[in-house]
């Protein structure tokens, strides 16, 4: 018989309940209120929207065919008013009357606002739904806010309006940020990132009063008098279970509204899920939980045996630029011992909380990447005596076998969660899998894993691989050479961690195999330092392919080529005669126009180097790093100084770039060029940083190629001044230089990181794009010194360009 | 008992480093490991490999600058895949200074 089942709250909680039942095929008769005017979203999505990165109709769960497929009869914008819990009958605000068989509360909670006098002003709002988030929406630049409450909800709110370029005013009546979820120090590290978003944050600090002006809110007194303007005062300072309605029919009512591990309240036909329950004497503020509570509360209204049993939980905050993950327990108390790892200079801090062999909380701070395993190890209990010495370094670094995790996921329970965020368990994943989503994409579409904050993505990967065995290539690990079992990405990570400067520095703490390594991983090695410790660490000439040991490309005879600079292309009579007169006075058998808008003298015996570059020296010309896995050439186009279609000064804008970036060393070759208009002249969209210039801009298109592989550039973004432009180039280049690995052309590194990782850390963060473009500029000062003058004037490597004895003319020339 | 001729201090090539000798044999790539020990080879294996002295050095070995052949200092013989062989010359350390055979002087010299 159909059962008739009303639910009151179209929540994150009641909506699981909804799929629970159609999924299983259940047969009900389903009538949904919502006292908000819609059905179910993603509530924990409306950050993203506050934020502009996503919008409604992105984070909506169910829409209007869901609900019309399934007949079940919505009620959005009416609240149940009353209920009769012996007629079995619910009242809604308009008096209609309903029977039900089961009733299903999933009313949430209510968020706390304090009594301060002025509280019920226009403009103070909570945040909490649409339309909370819609009234910050409405604010952009010019408009001030304050936050109450430096917890997860407020601190999303503030990031949400400061990316709007809203002046914006954290107020936090504890000593740290989110003081329930973080310690102090990374606490400190938080508000340190959020201080450089423009936000401004006050701890310690009480508020007294909420001025008002014709009713509506002016500004928020402290108790020490201060002031704080505003347009619009957001209170996030907790939320209340919503059990007004439980109270009122007689159910038994706690903090929240009691449940057994069935999820019934204390009268058999009602449930309860969500924010609004208790228990065994906890309440919930986090979507995990209540996932699997309404998976409990369908099985329990097909009569299906289940129960509830509560988790661990792990916290992540949804602020672009702070990472941040905390899980567990991280009190300090007798028997705890703390392990801490932490790195100012990039704002990372992790801290683990060990009792009696077991990791019982974790704070992890601007590296999150190995969260869930840590977490893991705090849900498992597991024994980690063995480790204890690397276990910061996360997974990767545990010695003895590597570790395997296709094993470890393939030994998974099947209702062990792979996605946090929308509480799929391995056994949905595998289901979707089995029924034909053999791509990570299709599983996303199908299962909902991975469709949020994405972090599962590596597990959802490594059980599409467990799942079709060989017929998913699982992307693989790619360790550097045979001297090492670590990849590119491990090694520079632990070169940053550990503090690494020097060659056996690295091969000694990172156990390298051989005792000098091999010429595949020299280089990649050298490189990670010379990018990591500008100014610090010494590079090591031996390390590097001959062509950037003695800066020329070594030619099939033995000869060497030299390449002097020619900034965007330009050249003028005084090169050209220095040119032509080394070229007669060393006998360089070819002068050659290359292809990069510039003149290569080819042929030249290595000897000879130190003399020619004396003499292009005296003309004014430098290097050109022909040679360098570093910065190229710049190719210009004439632009409007001579073109009847040109729109902007192509040709300057490229010596400008030229004149900032070369010297750098990348981990491959970095060559661009910028064209007048879309014509193209300079064939910038296939470059690796291509600038177009078109009347309202500059348009930067970024991971082009026309060598082994040839690629069209993406855009970038479109900027308005050359200043910009020149920002952005000197952003991209340093965040290819930090994070690829040796021997990836941009392009390469793009699609392991996707254009719109790149966009978001460039183009939607402006102060961490500021804070690339300082990191290559401070790194520049180091490395844009002529290598030539350097060795044609002050004799630097002078062994490279003499032989040691001549016996040839039966002279000893020892130096 | 064959001479030996010197040809340098073992300060004049930096370790990992890597000399080039010119002699009526050809040219001769001179090398000082990491660990001070001296190899002589031949500079080029003729259609395969070369010049030596350019390549990345590492523990006995080096790594041709052409195509990345790696050969071993201390036989000569290309390591891996690769067949091939680059004539060594016997070298020895006395006080500091690199003595190598005068064996490379060829037949020109060795009467003497
Ligand atoms: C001189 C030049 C050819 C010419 O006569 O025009 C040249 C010469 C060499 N190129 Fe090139 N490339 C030259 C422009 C190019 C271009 C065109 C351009 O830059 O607009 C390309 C295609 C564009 C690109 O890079 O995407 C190009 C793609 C390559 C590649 C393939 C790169 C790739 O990612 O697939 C290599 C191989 C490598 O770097 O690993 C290469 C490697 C080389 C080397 C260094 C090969 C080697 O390792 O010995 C050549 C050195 C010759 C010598 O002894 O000087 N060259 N090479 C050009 C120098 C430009 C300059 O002024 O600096
Ligand atoms: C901005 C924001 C960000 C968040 N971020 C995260 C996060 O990153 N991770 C995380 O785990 N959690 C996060 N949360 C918390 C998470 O959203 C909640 O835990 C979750 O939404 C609670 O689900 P629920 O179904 O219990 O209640 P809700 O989703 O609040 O749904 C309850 C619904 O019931 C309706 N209702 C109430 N009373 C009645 C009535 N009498 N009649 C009819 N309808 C009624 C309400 O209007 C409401 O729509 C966030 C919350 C917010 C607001
Ligand atoms: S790209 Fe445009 S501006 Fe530049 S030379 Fe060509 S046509 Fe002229
Ligand atoms: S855990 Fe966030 S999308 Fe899966």
């Amino acid at each position: 018989m159909t059962q008739k089942i009303i639910v009151i709250g179209a929540g994150m909680a009641s909506g699981r309940v909804l799929e629970t039942l159609y999924d299983n095929g259940a047969d009900v008769d389903v009538t949904l209120f919502n006292a908000e005017p819609r059905g179910n979203y993603n509530r924990i999505m409306l950050s993203p929207v506050l934020a502009g990165d996503q919008t409604y109709q992105d984070i909506v769960t169910h829409d209007d065919a869901w609900y019309a497929e399934r007949n079940v009869t919505c009620r959005f914008g009416e609240r149940v008013a009353t209920i009769d819990r012996t007629a079995k009958t619910v009242t809604a605000e308009n008096g209609d009357v309903l029977a039900y068989d089961k009733l299903v509360f999933g009313t949430g909670s209510n968020p706390f606002m304090i009594p301060l006098p002025g509280h019920d002003l226009d403009g103070v709002i909570a945040y909490r739904d649409l339309e909370d988030t819609e009234k910050m929406m409405g604010l952009g630049e010019g408009n001030k806010a304050v936050v109450i409450g430096g917890g997860l909800l407020g601190l999303e709110a503030a990031a949400g309006m400061a990316a709007r370029g809203v002046d914006v005013t954290v107020v936090h009546i504890m000593g740290h940020l989110m003081e329930r979820q973080l310690d102090e120090a990374a606490g400190y590290l938080l508000r340190k990132a959020l201080v450089d978003k423009g936000i401004t944050v006050k701890c310690s600090a009480n508020s007294k009063e909420i001025l008002g002006e014709n009713g509506k809110v002016k500004a928020l007194m402290l108790d020490d008098g201060t002031e704080l303007p505003c347009d619009l005062l957001v209170m996030a300072v907790g939320i209340r279970p919503n059990v007004a309605l439980a109270k009122e029919c007689g159910l038994a009512v706690g903090k929240g509204i009691h449940v057994d591990d069935q999820m019934l309240t204390s009268d058999e036909n009602v449930l309860a899920v969500g924010e609004c329950v208790e228990h065994n004497g906890a309440i919930f503020g986090l979507v995990a939980p209540l996932y699997d509570q309404a998976k409990v509360a369908g099985q329990t209204l097909m009569g299906e045996e289940a129960a509830f049993v509560q988790k661990e939980l792990s916290t992540k905050l949804k602020v672009t630029g702070c990472d941040l993950f905390s899980a567990g327990d991280f009190a300090e108390g007798e028997g705890r011992e703390d392990i801490v790892f932490r790195d100012p200079a990039r704002g990372v801090y992790k801290r683990l909380v060990i009792e009696e062999n077991k990791v019982v909380g974790a704070v992890f701070y601007g590296d999150t990447a190995d969260s869930n395993w840590f977490f893991g190890l705090i849900k498992d209990k597991t024994d980690i005596a063995d480790m204890r010495e690397t276990l910061i370094f996360g997974p990767a670094f545990q010695g003895g076998e590597p570790q395997d995790p296709m094993a470890a996921v393939a030994a998974l329970a099947d209702d062990a969660e792979i996605c946090g965020c929308n509480g799929v368990s391995k056994a949905q994943v595998v289901a979707a899998i089995n029924a034909g989503a053999n791509t990570l994409d299709a599983v996303k579409a199908v299962s909902k894993a991975g469709s949020s904050c994405g972090s599962c993505s590596g597990l959802v990967e490594q059980l599409l691989s467990v799942t079709l065995g060989d017929e998913f290539v699982m992307p693989e690990k790619e360790t550097v050479c045979k001297c090492t079992d670590l990849t590119h990405d491990e090694v520079r990570k632990l070169i940053k961690m550990k503090g690494l400067k020097s060659l056996p520095a690295v091969m000694q703490e990172l156990t390298w195999s051989t005792p000098d390594g091999c010429h595949v991983c020299r280089p990649a090695l050298n490189y990670y330092m010379v990018c990591e410790w500008p100014g610090e660490y010494a590079d090591d000439g031996k390390s590097r392919f001959i062509n950037e040991r003695v800066h020329a490309n070594i030619q099939k005879d033995g000869t060497y080529s030299v390449v002097p600079r020619m900034l965007g292309g330009i050249t003028n009579p005084k090169e050209l005669r220095a040119i032509a007169d080394v070229a007669d006075k060393f006998d360089v058998p070819t002068v050659k126009v290359t292809g990069g808008q510039r003149i290569d003298l080819l042929g030249v015996k290595k000897e000879d180097l130190p003399a020619i570059w004396y003499d292009l020296g005296q003309a004014g010309m430098m290097s050109g790093q022909a040679y360098a896995k570093g910065l190229r050439t710049v190719k210009t186009c004439v632009g409007t100084d001579h073109c009847r279609f040109g729109t902007q000064d192509s040709t300057g804008l490229g010596i400008q770039i030229e004149k900032a970036m070369w010297g750098a060393w990348s981990p491959h070759k970095f060559k661009l060029a910028v064209s007048g208009c879309p014509r193209n002249c300079a064939e910038a969209t296939c470059k690796d940083l291509g600038i177009i210039c078109v009347d309202s801009g500059y348009q930067i298109l970024v991971g082009g190629a026309a060598g082994l592989d040839l690629r069209e550039t993406d855009l970038l973004c479109q900027v308005a001044t050359e200043e910009e432009a020149l920002e952005y180039s000197c952003a991209f280049y340093q965040l290819y230089r930090e994070g690829a690995q040796y021997l990836h052309r941009p392009y390469k590194w793009i699609s392991k990181v996707g254009l719109d990782w790149v966009k978001e850390q460039i183009v939607e963060d402006a102060d961490n794009r500021k804070a690339l473009a300082e990191r290559f500029h401070y790194s520049q000062q180091f490395f844009q010194v002529d290598p030539w003058a350097e060795r044609a004037r002050k004799g630097v490597d002078k062994h490279e360009f003499e032989p040691l004895a001549d016996l040839t003319t039966s002279k000893v020339a020892a130096e | 008992m064959s001479q030996f001729i010197d040809i340098g201090a073992v300060e004049d090539i930096p370790q990992r480093g890597a000399r080039l000798v010119k002699s009526p044999l050809g040219e001769i790539a001179v090398f000082r490991t990491a660990k001070d020990e001296i190899f002589a080879v031949d500079e080029w294996l003729p259609g395969k490999a070369g010049p030596l002295s350019n390549g990345i050095q590492h523990d006995t070995r080096v790594t041709d600058p052409m195509r990345n052949w790696v050969f071993d200092l201390a036989t000569g013989e290309a390591q891996g895949a690769d067949e091939g062989r680059v004539r060594v010359w016997e070298t020895r350390i006395e006080e500091g200074r690199i003595l190598i055979t005068q064996q490379i002087m060829g037949e020109l010299r060795a009467a003497e």
